[in-house]
């Protein structure tokens, strides 16, 4: 286990994520407000977001059904829920309490599967609100601590989030990035968020402990702001090695909240235990029980789409590819398997088409500009051996340069025909007489003599020559 | 004087001017308030600007409303947008909101003419309006004397004839005691009937807004404009109210009267006097008088003074200073929010701010809020019980009559007791009313409060008229 962890010893670490997700959604949870980020400041506010005396919140029900597709996409049992108050005191915490869920959440017991189907609990994914946004001025690191001005901007104020809460099921830092990214595409897919760490739709708080497997979990720490997946990573890592280190020299790890600081790859204590505020939760009596009918529930599931890990699943059953192969994993994340799919059900060779789909298609998004059939004809040439694998991926650089096309009629007009064995001989015949060196080297087994070999042939021929026929030629003639 | 709905329907005709109303309320606002300071801030001359609208639009032949030309002062906590809404607290000082609360916009739609904003006990806090910032309501049946409180300047309003009604904000008892101190009808609808939106909140789940008036039926024909769903309020009740001006003409017949065998003592004798001859009154008119138990009603009080606070405690937490209202400078955030909130609020809020922030803290919630409301619960499930057998309960409205300013000041249990007999109506989430009923010592007004079970307003108000035409009509002393 430690060599995945990369951990020293027998050490393992122990994470569990929060993952806070902004809701696509039209208007903030309890006001009509738009919700739309980066926007002049203050310009997305009204008497409920900026809490004014006598303003009541009213639910939006677009975030609760997004909150359920988040839900049902993680395998989680919707319930009756509440709100509460969260009370403490922040300026850009308008009303000095966050509405948000404690112990009767929207989404419980649910679960997120890795792409190498390691299956990670989810505790709970709960609908609360956002805060404003400060920025203060002239402190120190951008702190409000010692800040000569706070410029605060309420249009993020009450943006609707849901929280998700994994179990602490991780056991290293290539594992939580899997999480975050798996969690991220299933956000997308459903339509829940626009999920971009880099935009703060996303963010990540990580619970970090250590242990000797088979002995209780140790204390643990929780680590904010970590801004990236990357970054994600490096906190994870540099923190169970921080509390490894600790242990090791006899000392104690003391519960906090750390802050993460990408410039010094540290994480630094932000507050202990001790000083922990005391939030205070009571029921939000301006609210009412939340308490989805079944026939509701029925209808956001009735409308999930399929999710990335089906759909690798799907794509991997048709091509022959493992579900978590990096051209699975790339072509669902861009949304282009059902395009790869419909190339092989317009007769081409799907295995092909993934292959070219995943090198070609990048720029291309879920809906590529080139035909299914037109992908389909280039497969049926190159698994007919009238074109080589270069000769198609020249072929498809038109295809996709035009937008489609007849991949055998490029063929002809770039003078690609399947060379005459005779000549092929002739050429590699030549190729082994000029490269007297390569050939010995070839012939003493020197496998990247083999490559220059091949290459010349390749160049000879400009590129009409199959590489695999020139491979066992030159095979052949070293007996 | 005529009833609400006839002086409306004067309007509506022409036969009566909105202006000549309004003049004949300024012109006793200009007599007496000075003395008695029933407001915050009265508003002349918006009042007659609405006034001549109301006038013009009648001459044009159409049909301001329901309560056309009806004059209504509006407790100080209700939002008014663009007019300074205070909760006679420093802390809000400059603050207009931009909005109307729900309750406003529904009386500007039926025609109602605004003439002011009334004094209250700071945030509603009091039971004298002696706590406001900005010095006491007086009595206007007697000035040496408290009107009650929190909304002791919209009791006042209506006793002194400032306005034809007013409306206040009832949180444990603020719109029933003070109109049994002031002689007036004040109604505490079930939770929900009236909208929130707008009320500067004290407790959020016991807060509702209701009207002061000079009789049941102008009681009733308030209530049915300001009640009923609103969507701003996710608290409001969905369901469709009943009319109650219906109810008040059918009499107290088969009405099942209960009397709590069980009420905490504590009402003074002329009170509990009182209490005696209306229920005489209403077997006499033919209801039938039965004992029910409602065993947890002692507890009410102490339930209250945790719940109440806790919700304050975190509905006060936005007055940091940092986006509207006073702000005293100083050199770092948290500075500033405690030397604002020590500048801009009062003992009594500060009191209860603590208490509520205690009663939620880690290590003593479940002491004392989460026992507060299991008390909740059991107060609820009691009256349930007592209302299968009984359509409404009498009890006194306060335990005694107006009492003398100082009286209570320096003993916040004291004054706390004043709403023994109005809190566990809150907790319960149902209504209560009281009405005028005779005199008590010192011929001032004893008001008996009439309870019912969740939206059974239409019982309430029946055995409401039938005691006011049993005590000789409105005020009980004609």
């Amino acid at each position: 286990m430690s060599a995945i962890d990369g951990l020293p010893g027998d050490w393992q670490m122990v994470v569990g994520l929060e993952v806070h997700v902004e809701l696509a959604t039209a208007t903030k949870l309890f006001s009509a407000s738009a919700n739309r980020f980066g926007d002049e400041p203050n310009t997305h506010i009204d008497p409920v977001t900026l809490g004014l005396p006598g303003a009541l919140p009213v639910l939006n029900r677009q975030a609760v059904e997004l909150a359920m597709r988040i839900g049902l996409a993680l395998d989680c049992t919707i319930q009756p829920c509440t709100f509460h108050r969260k009370n403490y005191f922040y300026p850009d915490m308008p009303k000095a309490y966050q509405i948000s869920q404690y112990d009767q959440p929207l989404n419980v017991d649910g679960h997120l599967d890795l792409p190498d189907g390691t299956r990670i609990g989810i505790e709970r994914a709960h609908l609360e609100e956002d805060t404003g946004k400060s920025t203060h001025l002239g402190g120190a690191g951008g702190r409000i601590h010692g800040s000569e001005a706070s410029l605060i901007d309420f249009n993020r104020a009450g943006v609707p989030l849901v929280e998700i809460v994994s179990r602490p099921d991780i056991r290293s830092a290539e594992q939580a990035r899997q999480y975050v990214t798996e969690l991220r595409a299933i956000l997308v897919a459903v339509g829940a968020s626009d999920a971009k760490m880099e935009e703060g739709s996303m963010r990540c708080d990580a619970n970090v402990s250590v242990h000797r497997p088979g002995t209780p979990f140790g204390t643990r720490c929780e680590i904010k702001n970590v801004n990236s997946v990357r970054s994600l990573g490096r906190a994870i890592e540099y923190e169970a090695r921080r509390q490894i280190d600790l242990i090791e020299a006899g000392e104690r790890v003391v519960q906090q909240t750390r802050h993460w600081d990408e410039g010094d790859g540290r994480t630094h204590t932000l507050r202990s235990k001790e000083d922990a505020d005391d939030y205070r939760y009571f029921l939000e009596p301006d609210l009412v029980p939340l308490a989805p009918s079944a026939e509701w529930i029925q209808a956001v599931g009735d409308a999930l789409p399929m999710l990335p890990g089906a759909r690798r699943a799907r794509l991997a059953g048709a091509t022959g590819v493992a579900a978590d192969s990096e051209a699975a994993m790339v072509v669902v994340e861009r949304g282009q398997d059902d395009y790869v799919l419909a190339v092989g059900a317009a007769g081409g060779d799907v295995a092909r088409a993934l292959v070219h789909v995943k090198e070609a298609y990048a720029d291309q998004g879920a809906t590529p500009t080139v035909p299914a059939a037109d992908l389909a004809a280039l497969t049926v040439l190159e698994t007919g051996g009238q074109l080589t694998a270069t000769q198609a991926k020249a072929v498809l650089a038109d295809l996709v340069a035009n937008g489609g096309g007849d991949a055998a009629a490029i063929a002809r007009a770039r003078g690609f025909e399947a060379m005459d064995t005779g000549a092929l001989e002739a050429m590699v015949d030549r190729v082994i007489a000029e490269q007297a060196d390569a050939w010995a080297k070839f012939c003493a087994g020197e496998g990247k003599a083999m490559g220059a070999l091949v290459g010349a042939v390749m160049k000879a021929s400009h590129g009409k020559a199959d590489g695999k026929a020139v491979t066992a030629l030159l095979q052949a003639r070293r007996g | 004087m005529a009833g609400l709905r006839d002086t409306a329907a004067a309007v509506r005709q022409g036969s009566t001017r909105a202006a000549d109303l309004l003049e004949a309320n300024l012109a006793a606002i200009a007599e007496r308030e000075a003395e008695i300071h029933a407001f915050n801030l009265v508003l002349a001359d918006e009042a007659r600007a609405q006034a001549a609208s109301i006038d013009a639009a009648v001459a044009a032949g159409d049909d301001p409303g329901p309560l056309a030309g009806l004059t209504v002062a509006l407790k100080d906590n209700l939002c008014t947008r663009g007019i300074a809404t205070t909760c006679s607290s420093k802390i809000l000082e400059g603050w207009r909101p931009p909005y109307d609360a729900t309750v406003v916009t529904r009386l500007r739609q039926a025609g109602a003419i605004i003439v002011g904003k009334t004094n209250l006990d700071e945030f509603a806090m009091g039971s004298s309006t002696e706590n406001s910032a900005f010095g006491p309501t007086r009595n206007p049946l007697d000035p040496s004397r408290v009107p009650g409180g929190s909304s002791g300047g919209s009791a006042a309003a209506v006793a002194a004839g400032f306005s034809a009604f007013s409306l206040g904000s009832d949180t444990g008892g603020s719109i029933r005691q003070p109109a049994a101190l002031c002689g007036v009808v004040g109604v505490k609808p079930t939770y929900g009937y009236v909208s929130r939106s707008g009320l500067v909140a004290f407790a959020s789940s016991l807060d509702q807004i209701g009207p002061f008036t000079r009789t049941v039926a102008d009681a009733a024909v308030v209530l049915d404009v300001i009640g009923g769903h609103d969507p701003a309020d996710s608290t409001s009740i969905p369901e469709v109210h009943p009319s109650l001006a219906v109810a008040l003409d059918q009499g107290v017949e088969g009405l099942r009267v209960g009397r709590i065998t069980d009420l905490p003592e504590g009402a003074d004798p002329d009170v509990a006097e009182r209490l005696e001859v209306a229920f005489d009154a209403l077997r006499a008119a033919g209801a039938t008088i039965v004992d029910v138990q409602v065993p947890a009603f002692t507890f009410g009080l102490t339930a209250y003074y945790l719940i109440a606070p806790a919700e304050a405690s975190s509905n006060l937490a936005r007055y940091d200073g940092v986006r509207y209202g006073l702000r005293v400078d100083a050199p770092d955030t948290n500075t500033m929010y405690g030397a604002t909130r020590e500048a801009g609020f009062g003992d009594e809020v500060k009191r209860r701010i603590m208490l509520g922030t205690y009663a939620l803290s880690a290590g003593y919630y479940d002491a004392y809020y989460g026992k507060a409301l299991k008390v909740r619960r059991l107060i609820h499930d009691d009256f349930e019980r007592a209302y299968r057998n009984a359509d409404v309960l009498l009890t006194p409205a306060s335990p005694s009559v107006a009492f003398p300013f100082g009286a209570k000041g320096d003993n916040p249990l004291a004054m706390y007791l004043c709403d023994v007999y109005t809190i566990p109506t809150n907790l319960a989430g149902h209504p209560g009313m009281s009405v005028p009923f005779g005199t008590g010592a010192d011929g001032l007004p004893v008001g008996i409060q009439v309870l019912a079970g969740t939206l059974n307003e239409p019982a309430m108000f029946r055995a409401a008229a039938a005691l006011e035409r049993a005590a000789g009509g409105a005020g009980g002393a004609s």
